[in-house]
């Protein structure tokens, strides 16, 4: 199971990076949705992956008895979507307001902001 | 008070809301704003000379116990850090009372402040690297929208720029964040550094440790990570570019220090050799950008890339002289950065360009704001007796110590290129005959001038005092170096004492 999820994240964050090197800004923004959820499935790994058995200290222990899953990357991921949701969704409006503006959605006309010549 | 630790971040909090529902109230809405400002900077004064007189501050969130629930600690380092930028907030939101038009006003612009001041407070006092992460985002979010409010098409391309590059630095630090939790185990980050202390040093903590200088190293503009800033900082309104300029890279500063004096201190040779390899490439980097601009703002915006070199430069090197050099440098930058963009922004009021070729003249008509400029530009090239002479001393005398020689070399050469850079902008701008023959300068009210003069002149004299009296603020700066090359303090505090 790790193996697989191993190469399901590697995919994600491939295919998170390559559509932000793309020149749409549509696609920037997918390629972040991408990449946000490679990096939550990898802290999700990481609290180690067990079926069936919730994380729960018998009487008189002071640990769960293992093997478990930790719960606390499960916390983690559930803010870090939080988050990713916010940002991804003010993405989503400043590239249709840089769109309106710029009147395109290629990254190679944007660069009055980085050459030599303004106003 | 135990709780002075927890009055930085509900300050800005509170203040925010509070300024949310006076949203159609525009003068309660202003009052609020400076009151909130002015009780953080009061509160991060109070915290400081807590933490001078009684050591560090640690506040377990929710009395759990560290490490399993949330730990805000300030130690000397973090308290200066809140200081100042309590400090920068509320010269800020004075200037922005005149500066900021009812436009940004209307959409938001107070609250978003306080926010993006309680991201900054947060990072500098949290535990937790997953905190972090939060307050990173917390910061990242306000910050987003203050560039973009407006919608010039300057600032939508300035703002694509900025929040891609940012959200992939956020990425990095949370993948960092996961793969460091999965080897260790906890994220607070006192017990990471003994965890780290007693492990064996892999070659995954390796990788772990060129992730976070990714991550940071994008925040904080590191050559060559830092396109994100000269494309966009000069963009925005000037209170908004003087409060980045002040703060953001220098968050990112704050953390790449943190977690290589606490967490990677194992293999030094190679990490902190690679900082200073870093260091010196872009204070070149930064200052050679410059030299090509010929606008106010975008010189201004690639000397930070170039002082965030100088910055790095101390945490390279690793010793306590350095340390402390990097402390003072980067309280003495905040100060100085902000203030320059402050005095851009009265540039572009009076003469409604920031084009270096269209200025001139300013002097004959301006003399106080020249005199304003004067004083952080000399400051930032490290002219004796302004603050930047004693941080760059600090720094070059401890390279020479430490036996860097061509680091010493390269920071001075910088400085030198740095007053290159100034006196093209003082001898175009101020000096210089105005190549438009009649300027049409716009009139200042007592009024406006008392709000956009006031935070100037007190930076200004900030920078001053520093200058004279630089002996207090660098022992400060000595103190909170040696905090951070002993961390056995910092973590007893946190853990309290262990068997």
């Amino acid at each position: 199971m790790e193996t697989l999820l191993a190469f399901v994240i590697g995919g994600l964050y491939a295919a998170g990076l390559y559509m932000m090197v793309r020149r749409s800004i549509v696609r920037m923004v997918f390629g972040l949705a991408l990449l946000g959820n490679a990096a939550n499935l990898l802290i999700f790994t990481m609290g180690r992956l067990v079926r069936g058995r919730p994380p729960l200290i018998p009487e008189g222990a002071i640990a769960p008895s293992a093997p478990y899953a930790d719960p606390l990357t499960q916390a983690m991921i559930l803010t870090a979507i939080v988050i990713g949701f916010g940002i991804q969704a003010f993405a989503l409006v400043l590239i249709k307001r840089v769109y309106e503006t710029v009147g395109d959605d290629d990254v190679d006309e944007m660069r009055i902001t980085d050459s030599l010549e303004h106003k | 008070m135990t709780n002075i630790l927890l009055f930085p971040l509900l300050i800005p909090l509170v203040t925010a809301i509070a300024s949310l529902l006076t949203w159609n109230r525009r003068r309660l809405q202003r009052l609020i704003s400076v009151c909130g400002a002015g009780a953080l900077f009061t509160a991060a004064i109070l915290l400081l000379a807590t933490v001078r007189r009684d050591g560090i501050q640690v506040i377990q969130v929710g009395n759990w116990p560290a490490p399993f629930g949330i730990t805000l600690v300030a130690d000397l380092f973090s308290a200066m850090m809140v200081a100042v930028a309590g400090l920068i907030g509320l010269s800020v939101v004075i200037y922005s009372l005149e500066s900021a038009d009812i436009e940004h006003e209307s959409f938001g612009y107070h609250p978003l402040l306080h926010i993006l001041l309680l991201g900054v407070c947060g990072s500098f006092v949290t535990g937790d690297l997953f905190n972090l992460y939060v307050w990173f985002e917390v910061m990242l979010i306000a910050s987003f929208v203050l560039l973009a409010l407006g919608g010039h098409r300057e600032q939508m391309e300035g703002a694509i720029k900025y929040v891609a590059l940012n959200l992939i630095a956020s990425t990095f630090l949370l993948s960092a964040i996961g793969i460091l939790y999965g080897v260790a185990g906890t994220l607070n980050m006192a017990d990471l550094a003994r965890y780290l202390q007693g492990a064996p040093h892999t070659g995954l903590m390796t990788v772990l440790a060129m992730l976070f200088l990714i991550a940071f190293g994008i925040k904080s503009a590191l050559f060559p990570l830092f396109f994100w800033l000269p494309a966009s900082y000069h963009t925005p309104p000037a209170a908004v570019s003087a409060i980045f300029a002040g703060l953001l890279t220098k968050v990112g500063v704050y953390s790449l220090i943190r977690v290589f004096t606490l967490l990677f201190v194992r293999d030094i040779a190679f990490t902190h050799g690679l900082i200073l390899l870093i260091a010196g490439l872009t204070m070149v980097t930064g200052v050679l950008g410059a030299v090509a601009q010929n606008e106010f703002r975008r010189v201004l915006s690639f000397h930070i890339i170039s002082q965030v070199g100088y910055m790095i430069l101390g945490l390279g090197l690793f010793t306590k002289a350095a340390l402390a050099g990097s402390v003072f440098y980067i309280i003495h930058h905040i100060i100085v950065k902000t203030n320059l963009f402050l005095v851009s922004g009265v540039v572009r009021r009076l003469r409604g360009t920031l084009d270096l070729s269209r200025l001139g003249g300013l002097y004959r008509s301006a003399p106080a704001l020249s005199l304003l400029f004067l004083i952080p530009a000399l400051s930032l090239a490290g002219l004796p007796p302004l603050s930047g002479f004693w941080a760059k001393l600090a720094l070059v005398r401890s390279a020479l110590v430490a036996e860097s020689y061509p680091i010493a070399v390269t920071a001075l050469l910088v400085g030198l290129l740095t007053l290159l850079s100034m006196t093209k902008i003082w001898g175009k701008a101020f000096w210089g005959e105005s190549p438009e023959a009649d300027v049409g300068e716009s009139e200042l009210s007592a009024l406006s001038r008392l709000s956009l003069y006031l935070p100037m002149i007190i930076l200004a004299l900030v920078t001053v005092g520093i200058g004279c009296l630089a002996e207090p603020l660098y022992a400060m700066s000595l103190q909170a170096a040696e905090q951070l090359l002993n961390p056995a303090g910092y973590i007893d505090a946190v853990l309290g004492r262990t068997p």
